[in-house]
C-alpha cells in the first residue's frame, strides 16, 4: 500500500534535496528502526550459543541454579574439558579422530569424482552427455537421508555394516558438487587456453593435469568444504550404519551420551560433560566456516543464481 | 581425421565421468532399486517371506502413523518455511540495503547456527526447553510469567519448528543475499535517485531479480521438510509422549526397520517418501514458473 503511494518521480523544487540524497546514499544512509530490528533478531540467533558457552563453564551444580546467559560461581571449563576427554578412557578423542576422518576422506573422494565428471560436462561434447547430466540432475533432488535405509538394506546384506566404509563411500556421491563443477569449469577454464595446448600437442588428459586442475582449484574447495561439513554433521547414516562404540562419529557419540544423562536424571554428573563436549564439537566447524567464507559463499551463490 | 580425434574425445569424456557413474550407481541406483525389489515383499505369519506386489504401499496409505506424520510435515510446511523464508528474506533485503549499522556482524552471526551441526542444535535447544536448568524456564520464572512447556505433547511439533528456523534461516538468508548481490546496481540506482523507498524498491525490483534464488530455498526446505529426522529422535528421549513412533515420516521408516524390525515395509516407506518430495518440489518448480510467465 505504501510502495504506492510513494511518487515516482519528485517534483523539480526538490532537486537540491535529491542530490543531497543522492549523495547520503553514497554514504550509506543508515536507518535506527532496521538497526534495532536487526540486531534483536541476532540476539535470538546468538543467545543460545552463548548460553551453551556459559553453561560448557560450569559444574553440575551451577547449571541447576545459575542464570543460564551468565558465569557461575566458579569457573568450570578447563575441569569439564578435562572430564571430556577422559570419559570413558578418552572416547571423546576417538569418536573425533573417527569424525575427522570420515570427513576428510568422503570430502577428498567426492571432490575428485565430482571435479572429473563436472569438468567433462562442461569441455566435452560426447553422446549421451545431455542424458546422463538429466540423471544427475534429477538425483539432487533425491538427498542422502531418504537413500540412507536403503543404502543401509543393500549393505547390511552385502556385510558392509559397521565398517567406516559404511559411512564413507554413500558420502562419496555429491550430485550438487557436478553440478557446481560443471557451473565453474565452464568459466574458469577457457576453450581458447585447452586449444592452444592441444596445438603443442599435449594430451586430454595433461591438460587436465596441468592447465585446468589449477583453473579448478577454488571451485574444488567449495566441493570439499560443502562435502566435509555435510559428512561432519551427518547423523543418520552412522546411526544406521555402525553399532560399534569405536567407530562412531562425533555426532551419534554425543547423542548417545546425552541419553544416558537424561536417563539418568539430575543425579547423573554427566550434564557439564555433554554439554562441553558439544561445545567443543562446534569450535572447528566454525574455524572452518570463518576461514573459507569466500569458496561457501562462491557455491551458496552458484546454486542460486544460476540453479 | 577429425573423427578419429572426435572419437578419442569422446573416450576421454567417458573416462573423466567414469569414476563418478561407478560410485554413483553402486551407492545410488544400487540402493534404490535393491529396496524397491525389497518393498514387493512381506513377511506372512503363514509362508514366511512373499509376493505381494504393492500390498505395502497399499498399507502405508492406510497406516495412521505413517499419514499422520505426512499430516505434520504438512503442517510444517505451511507454518514453518514461510515464517523461516520470510525471515531469510527480510533479513537479506535489509543487509543489502546497507541502512542498519553493523550489518557484516549481523549477517555472521545470523548464519553461525548453521555451522553448529544439527545434533549439537536439537541436544542444546533440548537443554534450553528442557524443565532441569532451561533457559526458556528461568526467563519465564524472572518475569512472573507462568510456566510453558514446550516439550508437552501440544507444543513439541511447534518447538522443532522453533528448532529447524532457528538452525536454517541463515542459510536460506546467505543464499537470498548472494543472489541480491548479484544484481547489476544499474538496475535500481536510477530508482533510488528518484526517491522510491526501500520498501518499493526492493519490492519490484529486488524480489523480482532474485526469483530463482527464493525458488530454490523453496525447493530446498521442502526437501528437507520431509527429512525431519534429528529432531525427534534426539528429542523422544525427552519429550517420550509428545514423539510417537510415526512423529515424522521420515522417523517412521527409522522405527520401522530398526524398532519393529519389518525392512520390507521401512523400504516401501522409504521409497514412497522420495516419491512424495519429487511429486513436491515438481509441484513447487511448476507453479513458481507459471508465476513467471503471467508477471
Amino acid at each position: 500500500m505504501t510502495a504506492q503511494l510513494t511518487p515516482v518521480t519528485a517534483p523539480p523544487r526538490e532537486q537540491h534535496k535529491r542530490d543531497k540524497r543522492r549523495k547520503a546514499n553514497r554514504g550509506q544512509r543508515r536507518s535506527n528502526l532496521l538497526t534495532v530490528v536487526l540486531w534483536l533478531a541476532v540476539l535470538y540467533f546468538f543467545l543460545p550459543l552463548v548460553w551453551l558457552f556459559m553453561s560448557a563453564t560450569k559444574d553440575n551444580g551451577d547449571l541447576f541454579t545459575t542464570f543460564g546467559l551468565w558465569f557461575g560461581h566458579d569457573f568450570n571449563l578447563f575441569a569439564n574439558i578435562h572430564d571430556v576427554f577422559t570419559y570413558q578412557d578418552g572416547i571423546y578423542v576417538r569418536w573425533t579422530l573417527n569424525t575427522v576422518l570420515y570427513s576428510c576422506v568422503s570430502a577428498v573422494g567426492a571432490t575428485v569424482l565430482a571435479t572429473m565428471a563436472g569438468y567433462a560436462f562442461a569441455k566435452y561434447k560426447f553422446p549421451g552427455d545431455k542424458a546422463l547430466f538429466a540423471i544427475i540432475l534429477g538425483a539432487i533432488m533425491i538427498p542422502l537421508t531418504a537413500l540412507a535405509i536403503p543404502t543401509y538394506l543393500l549393505f547390511s546384506s552385502a556385510h558392509l555394516t559397521n565398517t567406516p566404509w559404511a559411512v564413507i563411500l554413500p558420502s562419496l556421491v555429491t550430485p550438487f558438487g557436478v553440478f557446481l563443477m560443471r557451473v565453474y569449469a565452464a568459466d574458469a577454464v577457457p576453450d581458447s587456453l585447452m586449444e592452444a595446448a592441444r596445438v603443442d600437442g599435449a594430451g586430454e588428459y595433461r591438460i587436465f593435469r596441468t592447465v585446468s586442475l589449477r583453473l579448478l582449484a577454488p571451485g574444488m574447495v567449495t566441493v570439499m568444504l560443502f562435502t566435509f561439513v555435510a559428512t561432519w554433521n551427518n547423523y543418520f547414516l552412522p546411526l544406521i550404519m555402525l553399532n560399534s562404540g569405536k567407530l562412531l562419529p562425533l555426532t551419534v557419540g554425543l547423542a548417545q551420551q546425552s541419553a544416558t544423562s537424561s536417563a539418568g536424571g539430575g543425579a547423573q554428573a554427566l550434564f557439564s560433560t555433554v554439554i562441553t563436549g558439544a561445545f567443543l564439537s562446534i569450535l572447528p566447524l566454525v574455524v572452518v566456516f570463518l576461514y573459507l567464507q569466500r569458496f561457501w559463499q562462491t557455491g551458496l551463490a552458484t546454486g542460486g543464481v544460476k540453479g | 581425421m577429425t573423427n578419429t580425434i572426435q572419437r578419442k574425445q569422446n573416450l576421454v569424456a567417458y573416462g573423466f565421468v567414469l569414476p563418478f557413474f561407478v560410485v554413483f550407481t553402486t551407492m545410488f541406483i544400487a540402493p534404490l532399486a535393491y529396496s524397491g525389489y525389497l518393498s514387493f515383499f512381506a513377511h506372512k505369519l503363514v509362508g514366511g517371506l512373499q509376493f505381494v506386489a504393492f500390498g505395502n504401499y497399499v498399507r502405508a496409505f492406510q497406516d495412521p502413523a505413517f499419514l499422520y506424520g505426512l499430516g505434520r510435515t504438512a503442517l510444517i510446511l505451511l507454518i514453518q518455511v514461510p515464517i523461516m523464508l520470510g525471515l531469510a528474506l527480510f533479513f537479506a533485503l535489509a543487509l543489502d540495503s546497507g541502512r542498519a549499522r553493523g550489518s557484516k556482524a549481523a549477517r555472521l552471526l545470523i548464519f553461525l547456527p548453521f555451522a553448529v551441526p544439527g545434533v549439537v542444535t536439537v541436544l542444546m535447544w533440548g537443554y534450553l526447553y528442557g524443565q532441569n536448568f532451561g533457559l526458556t524456564g528461568q526467563i519465564t520464572r524472572a518475569l512472573g510469567l507462568p510456566q510453558i512447556n514446550f516439550l508437552s505433547d501440544k507444543l513439541v511439533l511447534f518447538s522443532i519448528m522453533n528448532i529447524v528456523t532457528w538452525a536454517f534461516v541463515g542459510y536460506n538468508m546467505i543464499i537470498m543475499y548472494a543472489a541480491l548481490k548479484a544484481i547489476p546496481p544499474e538496475l535500481y540506482e536510477a530508482a533510488e535517485i528518484d526517491g522510491a523507498s526501500q520498501v518499493r524498491l526492493a519490492w519490484s525490483v529486488k524480489i523480482p531479480m532474485i526469483r530463482p534464488a527464493i525458488l530454490l530455498t523453496i525447493i530446498f526446505s521442502v526437501i528437507g521438510s520431509f527429512q525431519i529426522f534429528n529432531e525427534p529422535k534426539l528429542l523422544v528421549e525427552i519429550a517420550p509422549t509428545g514423539i510417537t513412533q510415526g512423529f515424522t515420516p521420515n522417523f517412521y521408516a527409522f522405527n520401522v526397520a530398526f524398532v519393529n524390525q519389518d525392512l520390507n515395509y521401512a523400504a516401501a516407506i522409504a521409497f514412497l517418501l522420495g516419491f512424495v518430495i519429487m511429486i513436491v518440489s515438481y509441484v513447487v518448480q511448476l507453479s513458481m514458473q507459471k508465476k513467471q510467465v503471467q508477471s
